[in-house]
């Protein structure tokens, strides 16, 4: 199964926008939105959800406070100033047991925690895998590490290993994104022609370069700024990274996102029409990967 | 009074309502912590004058005194310890630093050494404070970059500090607005923007900060915002509206209220909205 990751390193690209239009274009497919802390790919594919379950995804400690003699011990190991009054601070607490190992009173217990769910939903045409994180919650790597088992593991039990997994991701390059695209067969760059749409593609670059991954880019609103976005087609095409698109400022996105569509729902938008391009080269990516890797 | 601007989505205009806040009001410094992806830098154009490294303690250990006895590999929570036969390995990019190892070793194998995860920079724009955080390309963790910044800033209390938070709703979020007097939650008329607002309100609520709405890029549809806003009794304090020359400035890196005083009048007027709002939560909380 090939997966593609969408990810932009700045926020608010429109990673989103484009993922939910290239799985309505793709006839066999599975999709997962990575982007757990504030997932919005639900909000334009209408699904029935098939099955939830809760996520434990990191530890915490606890204080019997009938066990505690209020020694300290438990103060002086923890990094974290998760400990106040003898009571853990439970969006401090990092789960390391340090303080538990130490207990003189073996007063403090640490347990798993429940940091989110995960769901699995059909939209019709689509299987997808998402998640929810809990507020504040550590931990959201492995969540988005658990989207991506669920996705897989669809495939692989119904059988439906042609179509692609399209992996939604979120903004950044820490846990999240670097859980996103490990192992993915390539990543699209959102990218946007602003100063900071640039720098951090630059970053998300590197990052995808770090971890050996095939990076492609897009440039969204392009027409918003055409020089700053000659600037990055030619940085791109100083690092050897092929620009794949561009999709023209269309206020059909917006308004398929208050009807909640993805904009392919409008054919003859601009938009419509430089995405489907877009999934045409994606198409080919993701066919030129199976063929380098099946051994002759 | 330090102020936390957040959003929950990406791309909502949190830098562009920090930068524009912290260079409108008179002695207000900008602190970025979006780690991963600063960019207030871009628009305030600092003189960088100070860096600093972050740097993270992680395990090292001395193979000749290590007896391979297990009681590290199976203590740590994280996975950044496994032992294959009889040496240890170390996974320091899985190491929360929590020192859990380097105190159970019996026999005083492990050391914990800096390992470089990140870097302040401190400057000044305008005869403003500016300091921002830098993730490395390729580290897994932003809180302990968070929290580093957060640290130099601690004492600070006596000006305005405008902190430009990470999107999400994650620990990084949480390191970011600790110990705020209040947050400026920035959102956009679009049903993505409500929806992570209603997360980023559920956020602040939890650290039980007083709070307050920016709606950017606003047009006809910031009704809906506004309704969501008054029902939850959380203040819609500013709106910009959407206009192409906003768009058009943000692209080349410029600030809106560059040649703009009528904006920048806003800004401070937004300011003392944020003193008066704070103050009132916390004689409401002494009473």
């Amino acid at each position: 199964m090939k997966q593609l990751a969408i990810v932009s390193g700045k926020g608010g690209t429109g990673k989103t926008t484009l993922c939910a239009s290239l799985v309505a274009l793709a006839k066999k497919k599975i999709v997962a939105d990575c982007d757990v802390e504030t997932p919005n790919l639900h909000l334009l594919l209408k699904q029935r959800v098939l099955s939830e379950k809760d996520f434990q995804g990191s530890k915490c400690a606890h204080i019997d406070s009938s066990k505690c003699s209020q020694c300290g011990k438990c103060l002086e190991v923890c990094r974290f100033e998760a400990i106040k009054d003898f009571e853990v601070d439970s969006l401090k607490c990092e789960g390391c047991g340090a303080c538990q190992y130490f207990c003189p009173q073996q007063a403090i217990r640490i347990t798993e925690v429940v940091t989110g769910k995960t769901l699995i939903s059909e939209t019709g045409s689509a299987i997808f895998s998402h998640a929810r994180l809990k507020i504040g919650a550590d931990g959201s790597g492995k969540l988005v590490t658990e989207v991506r088992k669920n996705a897989v593991s669809w495939g692989v039990e119904t059988g439906d290993l042609e179509g692609p997994v399209i992996i939604d991701g979120s903004p950044g390059i820490g846990c999240v994104v670097i859980a996103s695209i490990t192992g993915c067969d390539a990543v699209l760059i959102v990218s946007e022609p602003t100063v900071s749409g640039k720098h951090d593609l630059a970053r998300v670059l590197k990052l995808a370069d770090h971890f050996g991954i095939e990076a492609y880019v897009c440039i969204n609103k392009d027409d918003i700024n055409l020089e700053m976005t000659e600037e990055i087609e030619s940085f791109c095409l100083s690092q050897g990274i092929e620009v794949i698109g561009r999709i023209p400022f269309d206020p059909k996105v917006n308004a398929a996102l208050k009807e909640g569509i993805p904009v392919v729902s409008f054919p003859d938008s601009e938009a419509a029409k430089a995405i489907r391009q877009i999934w045409g080269r994606v198409q080919g990516i993701l066919m030129k990967e199976v063929s380098t890797c099946t051994p002759i | 009074m330090i102020i936390s601007v957040l959003s929950g989505k990406g791309g909502t205009g949190k830098t562009t309502v920090a930068a524009n806040l912290a260079y409108s009001v008179d002695g207000a410094g900008y602190v970025d912590c979006d780690v991963e992806e600063p960019n207030g830098f871009l628009f305030l154009k600092p003189e960088i004058t100070k860096r600093e490294k972050v740097d993270a303690l992680v395990p090292s250990i001395n193979q000749t005194l290590c007896e391979a006895c297990g009681k590290c590999s199976s203590a740590c929570q994280f996975n950044a310890l496994a032992q294959v036969r009889e040496k240890v390995l170390t996974f320091s990019q899985l190491c929360h630093s929590c020192g859990l190892c380097s105190l159970l070793c019996p026999v005083g194998a492990i050391q914990e050494v800096p390992r470089e995860i990140g870097i302040i920079e401190e400057g000044c724009f305008d005869g403003h404070q500016f300091l921002q955080g830098v993730l490395n390309t390729g580290e897994p963790m932003a809180v302990p970059v968070i929290k580093q910044l957060k640290k130099t800033i601690v004492n600070n209390k006596k000006d305005v500090l405008v902190l430009d938070c990470p999107p999400g709703s994650s620990c990084s979020v949480i390191a970011g607005i600790e110990h705020s007097d209040f947050c400026v939650l920035v959102t956009e008329p679009t049903p993505f923007g409500l929806h992570d607002l209603a997360i980023a309100m559920e956020l602040v609520n939890t650290a039980a900060i007083p709070c307050g709405v920016v709606v950017n890029k606003s047009d006809s549809g910031s009704n809906t915002v506004k309704e969501y806003c008054a029902a939850r009794k959380v203040p819609v304090l500013m709106e910009i509206p959407f206009s192409k020359k906003y768009a058009s400035m943000y692209s080349a890196g410029q600030l809106l209220v560059d040649q703009n005083p009528e904006l920048k009048e806003r800004f401070i007027a937004l300011m003392q909205e944020m003193r008066r709002l704070a103050d009132e939560a916390v004689s409401y909380c002494k009473w």
